[in-house]
């Protein structure tokens, strides 16, 4: 069954890919102030979903390792912390063409950016030990993780104080999704599922992926030190 | 095997216990006066971070000047980027230098327990950036032409928590990232970000000393201390998780 | 006090450079042994294993102290000592200074004087134990690194090339003081090319080849120089 699930996923995403964007450029009513270039909210806004998933995804999984010392959980975290630079990039450039289209300005130092764009400098930095650190470097991993993921509300809660006292935000609102029209809700989150498929199928090949490279590595080392293999 | 098993075989002299929350502050203690003692001996780190940390002060206050005086607006991030910098080529070094003689491994090799090691080492930074904050406090109240008054004392105490902020979470990334290739260059990379907080929260209460505005300055003070021992429970936690393998 | 260790099917992997391949290896109190062997046979890797300190890929090791199996933790490295290549000591810090420092993360009694009756032992002069280390020479390098092994009264003594720099009567004279450390019951693992150096005091030689274990030979009545070098020469080529 697994097998199938794959293709099978692929398939719906291209699919929903495809419907997405027919919907968005055909069928959805220009939006009031922004007009044309509003559209890219429905690309935006689910990427930024999948980071924040992706990001507990992989501090949550790093803490299981770290108290399960099984494998697998490891090969999680490390999917995870990699399609969440893949999705925070694509967020914030998305973002950035957004904002400057909105507000003028290719980037603004606001509460929801600035938190986003450390958030995704720490698993940037995550996916750089990774690649790097050599073997025997899960825990030092996960450990990074976490800190990433405690670093998270207190950047939020800093950056939130801050500017109690300045200018309210320029960030549309959280309630905007709530407000908008019929069809361009179902646009949206026609065009979150979407996303949601596609970042479990990279999800799913990924950790298939790690695992297969890890096991691999395994029966080597068990054949390097029985003696059968020859280095 | 008793806990001082040297006292079994030896008739004089007392055994000073290193076990026990007494005997691991010990440990700590030693291992912090160590690395004081061989740093006072050759003042290399110290020296190299005060004078990046000055370096910095200078250059930064005289990017910012305007009519002859530099812009006050500029001190808090001028000096907090010279902390945070010169911070981190102290870290790098204090670690680097337990490799001439291989004497981490000797530290590692001994019955002290690897946290009273590391504790005894953010210990030693936390006193290194401090001495380098002394160098850098003065320059930026002489080139910023500030005078704050008794207010100072604020800031010293804003400096100290920010200090010891960077000991912590400098030391165990550190410590992580010890048998890593590419350590040099994955420190900084990992490390700032994490100090995001600690730096926005000590700018903050650094502006907010210097346009008087005390309820804000205690805020911002108090949420640096809240950082601080935030990440000393997450430190201790991943330590201990990290080190029982 | 330990009174054996049993290596069991060890093995030890860097990436794919194998290091050691189920070495089996029994050592026993009151002992001396002359691990031997040619250029990256994997001998400094056994005595790392053997420090806890490096990791084991496969097999396991055990400290026994009797019939009772000690565990791997903070209070068994306090029976360990180990004199390696590099000196373990801050090159900052006078003699005293270092040794009194790993006293006190030994739990060492006393440590002034202990240093001051180690550094007379291992014949270390009056006048360089006030400087730093970085001023010494290899030969008084060494003095000082096997003092620092012996600090703390180790069940385990591990030395990895003690001989090399030392001059003909420190060689003799640490000869001897290895002889001590037997008489006292301690385990002692000395790897070293220098086999006259060591013959004295021997009673049992083990020689890694390619990261096996080609010879695992005792005598009681101790090994001459010729005994050894034979059996190297049978076994290392």
């Amino acid at each position: 069954m697994r097998r199938y699930l794959v293709p099978l996923l692929a398939a719906c995403a291209a699919v929903g890919l495809a419907g997405t964007l027919y919907l968005v450029f055909y069928v959805t009513k220009l939006e009031q102030n922004l007009f044309f270039n509003q559209k890219i909210f429905y690309w935006h806004v689910p990427n930024w979903f999948m980071l924040f998933s992706m990001v507990f995804l992989c501090g949550g999984a790093s803490i299981g390792y770290l108290v399960k010392r099984d494998p697998k959980w490891d090969d999680v975290a490390f999917a995870a912390g990699e399609l969440a630079v893949l999705f925070g990039a694509i967020g914030l450039v998305t973002g950035s063409i957004w904002g400057k289209a909105a507000w003028g300005h290719w980037w603004i130092w606001e509460l929801r950016l600035t938190t986003s764009l450390i958030l995704w400098l720490t698993m940037l930095g995550y996916a750089l030990v990774r690649r790097f650190a050599g073997p025997g470097s899960e825990p030092l991993c996960a450990g990074l993780a976490i800190f990433g993921m405690v670093n998270v509300p207190l950047v939020y809660f800093a950056v939130k104080l801050a500017d109690k006292l300045g200018q309210a935000s320029a960030h549309p609102k959280a309630k905007v999704v709530a407000q908008l029209d019929a069809s361009m809700k179902g646009t949206f989150w026609l065009s979150v599922l979407t996303f949601a498929l596609v970042c479990a199928l990279l999800f799913l090949v990924r950790i298939d992926a790690i695992r297969d490279a890890r096991r691999l590595r395994a029966v080597r080392e068990r054949g390097l030190d029985a003696g059968i293999l020859e280095p | 095997m008793p806990a001082e098993p040297a006292a079994a075989t030896c008739s004089a002299g007392v055994a000073r216990r290193t076990t026990g929350p007494v005997g691991t502050l010990r440990l700590v203690a030693a291992v912090a006066g160590k690395d004081l003692k061989v740093e006072l001996r050759s003042r290399e780190i110290l020296y190299t971070m005060a004078l990046f940390a000055a370096v910095i002060v200078v250059v930064f206050s005289f990017s910012f000047v305007k009519d002859q005086k530099a812009l006050v607006a500029a001190v808090p991030g001028v000096a907090w980027a010279a902390v945070v910098f010169a911070g981190t080529i102290g870290l790098g070094r204090a670690f680097e230098r337990e490799r001439e003689g291989d004497t981490m491994r000797a530290l590692l090799l001994s019955p002290a327990p690897r946290l009273a090691i590391f504790a005894g080492k953010t210990v030693a930074i936390a006193l290194l950036v401090v001495a380098v904050e002394a160098v850098v406090l003065p320059l930026c109240l002489l080139f910023f032409n500030v005078d704050l008054g008794a207010a100072v004392l604020d800031l010293v105490l804003v400096l100290v928590l920010g200090a010891i902020g960077f000991a912590i979470v400098g030391t165990v990334f550190a410590a992580m990232l010890l048998r890593i290739q590419s350590r040099d260059v994955l420190l900084p990379v990992v490390l700032y970000p994490i100090l995001v907080p600690m730096i926005m929260s000590g700018t903050k209460a650094t502006a907010a000393i210097l346009a008087a505005s005390d309820a804000d300055a205690w805020f911002w003070i108090k949420f640096l201390a809240a950082y601080d021992c935030i990440f000393t429970v997450v430190a201790l936690w991943t330590f201990e998780a990290l080190v029982i393998e | 006090m330990l009174s054996s260790i049993v290596v069991e099917k060890v093995s030890k992997r860097y990436g794919d450079h194998r290091a050691l391949a189920a070495v089996d290896l029994t050592l026993t109190a009151g002992s001396v042994c002359a691990l031997l062997g040619p250029n990256g046979a994997g001998k400094s890797t056994l005595l790392g294993i053997l420090s806890t300190l490096v990791r084991a890929t496969a097999g396991t090791v055990g400290y026994l102290e009797g019939e009772r199996r000690r565990k791997l933790d903070d209070r068994l490295r306090a029976d360990i000592g180990l004199l390696a290549h590099s000196s373990l000591c801050y090159g900052e810090l006078t003699a005293i200074e270092n040794l009194e420092f790993f006293a006190t993360l030994y739990g060492v009694p006393d440590g002034a004087a202990r240093a001051q009756t180690l550094l007379d032992e291992v014949g270390l002069e009056p006048r360089a134990r006030a400087r730093a280390v970085r001023t010494y020479s290899r030969g008084m390098v060494q003095r000082l690194a096997l003092a620092r092994a012996l600090l703390a009264r180790p069940s385990l003594l591990l030395l990895d090339e003690p001989f090399t720099g030392l001059d003909r009567g420190g060689a003799l004279a640490l000869g001897a003081r290895l002889g001590q450390a037997k008489a006292d019951g301690a385990i002692v693992v000395c790897v070293t090319h220098d086999l006259e150096a060591i013959a004295g005091v021997t009673d049992h030689v083990a020689i890694l080849v390619g990261g096996k274990l080609a010879c695992d030979e005792r005598d009681p009545a101790g090994y001459s120089y010729a005994a050894l070098r034979e059996r190297y020469h049978a076994h290392a080529g």
